[in-house]
């Protein structure tokens, strides 16, 4: 198993405020890693500095080996790192086929033709219905997005990371605001799509103790900017002291 | 809007135009030089806003480097033919916006336009004060210029505009149409909506968002060169007024009362506001207040514009009627 995205001795300060406190992890291919944590934990934080939207205040992420320094999420997306946000990310005028070719034209290197139409580009016509087809949205590729349920803007936002065929995926709370009935069904949703699109890695940031349970290899706890357990999720569970800083007492699995 | 209704609506209009000058006075269309000169510099001006989200509050400023661009290749350098000048207002245009727009794109919202005001308001301050480069308030002269070689002595001006001329700029506004067009629609053309409507997940999606401010803010400042060499060859004067920050702000009202969420938007406006403009003049001194309470009226109540309107309303209703 090789390492794809790995951070060494990293740390975050915000003025004299620790948010990341020497943080090493490393993520491997073939694996989901779960990163988990409370309120204030440092996981956000840790997900901006892995996709370079912020610079570590001390220490290095290499993600396939390289240092990705200075690097900012336009040049991570290039490289084969794709990120869909916690908070619904869409494009509110753009329609659902629209926001996925503009991942496609990415993955492609069609952006500076100025001059060529995209409409008849049958390659991007391509992509987009596979992709629509994967995450159920095929009846919508001409829907603007702002008119989606809350659901399929979330799926669009996924699908849209997607589209630009990453080797590491990184779903910042993938269910955040969908109903429990539903979450089963779009974690299988973009597992099946992580497979099928030949993802390497994915990176979960979830809250959801029962998702990380049954969707995750490996379990990353963060705890006050600190790595607090780093474990596969049948030795994670089975230690309790762990689990009441995750989750606190009140939902103890 | 599919394409094939923007392709009829598109011949219908250019049928529409080409019909004027037989049918109305020359007046209106020497009127309607300006009209194209307007529509050519607003399809970039909404580039820029309408698809890239950047409203311009200096964009006159690129007005004013195609008129006097064309002052001095006619009346400097001696050169007749307008091809030469519109070519070299263009490249002028493109060269000088590339370090203005690096500076402005940096920032977005208010901040963008307040920056390309003031570059506006410098390049305004420049020509009036640089006497004896620029003339100063009385600008320079722009004398009469080839078209295609053609020097067409035995039209006198007002029917050289509204002849040869008129459909001369017709032509030219079909091909910064056409041109445009594709632009919008490129892949080009979608990252640039994608950064307008939402910058960082645009980045996530291997958006380069300021270089393609930065791009759109080239091309923009290129067709509102090419609408100010018109401009200024209509008047024959390139004088400081044409930058002045009423004149950008002219250009954001057009925009905005034909409606900058449609490709053929801006166009509208343009006419609209040349013919409203002209109409209301002769009606009264006042005339600025006028359009000022339409401006108000629409920003409230029509956002979309004249387009929008003539989108949005119920056709079917009136056929059934």
């Amino acid at each position: 198993m090789n390492i794809i995205l790995e951070t060494r001795g990293v740390s975050k300060f915000y003025g004299a405020f620790c948010a990341l406190d020497n943080v090493s992890i490393a993520i491997r291919n073939d694996e989901r890693t779960a990163i988990v944590g409370p309120n204030g934990a440092g996981k956000t934080t840790l997900v901006n500095l892995l996709t370079g939207l912020h610079l570590p205040s001390k220490g290095a992420v290499y993600f396939k080996g390289e240092d990705i320094l200075g690097a900012n999420p336009i040049n991570l997306a290039e490289r084969g790192l794709a990120r869909a946000f916690q908070l619904v990310h869409i494009f509110p005028k753009l329609t659902v086929g629209e926001t996925i070719a503009a991942a496609i034209v990415t993955r492609q290197r069609k952006r500076w033709n100025l001059f060529s139409s995209l409409a008849r580009d049958s390659a991007v016509a391509r992509r987009i219905e596979e992709i629509a087809k994967i995450f159920a949205l095929e009846s919508r590729i001409n829907t603007e997005s702002q008119l989606l349920s809350q659901g399929e803007k979330k799926l669009l936002d996924v699908a849209s990371a997607f589209a630009l065929d990453p080797e590491v995926i990184l779903l910042d709370e993938p269910t955040s605001g969908i109903s429990t009935s539903e979450k089963h069904r779009i974690m299988k949703t973009l597992i099946a799509a992580a497979e099928r699109a030949n993802v390497k890695a994915m990176i979960l940031v979830e809250h959801d103790m029962d998702l990380v349970a049954t969707y995750s290899d490996r379990i990353i706890a963060l705890a006050e900017g600190k790595v607090l357990a780093d474990l596969p999720p049948k030795e994670f569970f089975a230690d309790p002291k762990v689990i009441e800083t995750v989750v606190g007492k009140l939902r103890a699995v | 809007m599919s394409s094939r209704a923007a392709v009829l609506l598109a011949i219908f209009g250019v049928l529409a135009l080409a019909v004027v000058p037989w049918l109305a006075p020359p007046f209106y269309a020497s009127l309607l030089i300006s009209f194209f000169a307007y529509a050519i510099a607003l399809l970039g001006f909404n580039l820029l806003f309408g698809y890239g989200g950047l409203l311009s509050f200096g964009h006159a400023m690129f007005l004013g480097f195609g008129a006097y661009g064309t002052a001095i290749v006619s009346g400097v350098l001696g050169i007749k033919s307008f091809e030469v000048a519109l070519i070299a207002v263009v490249i002028g245009a493109a060269i000088a916006a590339a370090p203005i727009g690096w500076l402005c794109v940096r920032y977005t919202g208010i901040f963008f336009g307040m920056l390309t005001l003031a570059f506006g308001m410098l390049f305004h301050s420049f020509l009036f004060k640089f006497y004896y480069v620029t003339g100063g308030d009385s600008g320079m002269r722009i004398p009469r210029m080839n078209i295609l070689g053609l020097e067409l002595a035995q039209y006198n001006k007002i029917s050289f505009l509204a002849g040869p001329f008129y459909y001369y700029c017709l032509a030219l506004l079909v091909i910064a149409g056409l041109i445009m067009w594709r632009i919008v629609h490129s892949p080009f053309g979608l990252h640039l909506r994608a950064l307008r409507d939402n910058p960082r997940k645009a980045e996530y999606l291997g958006v380069r968002v300021r270089e393609f401010r930065l791009v759109a803010f080239v091309i923009s400042s290129v067709f509102a060169a090419a609408g100010g060499a018109i401009l200024g060859l209509r008047i024959g004067l390139a004088d400081p007024e044409l930058v002045y920050w009423t004149h950008s702000g002219q250009l954001v009202f057009m925009t905005v009362l034909g409606g900058f969420t449609n490709f053929f938007g801006p166009i509208l406006g343009a006419l609209a506001f040349t013919l409203l403009q002209d109409q209301l003049q002769s009606l009264t001194q006042y005339w600025r207040f006028v359009l000022g309470a339409i401006l108000a009226l629409l920003v409230i109540g029509f956002p979309t514009g004249i387009a929008g309107l003539i989108r949005n309303y119920n056709w079917r209703r009136v056929a059934a009627t």
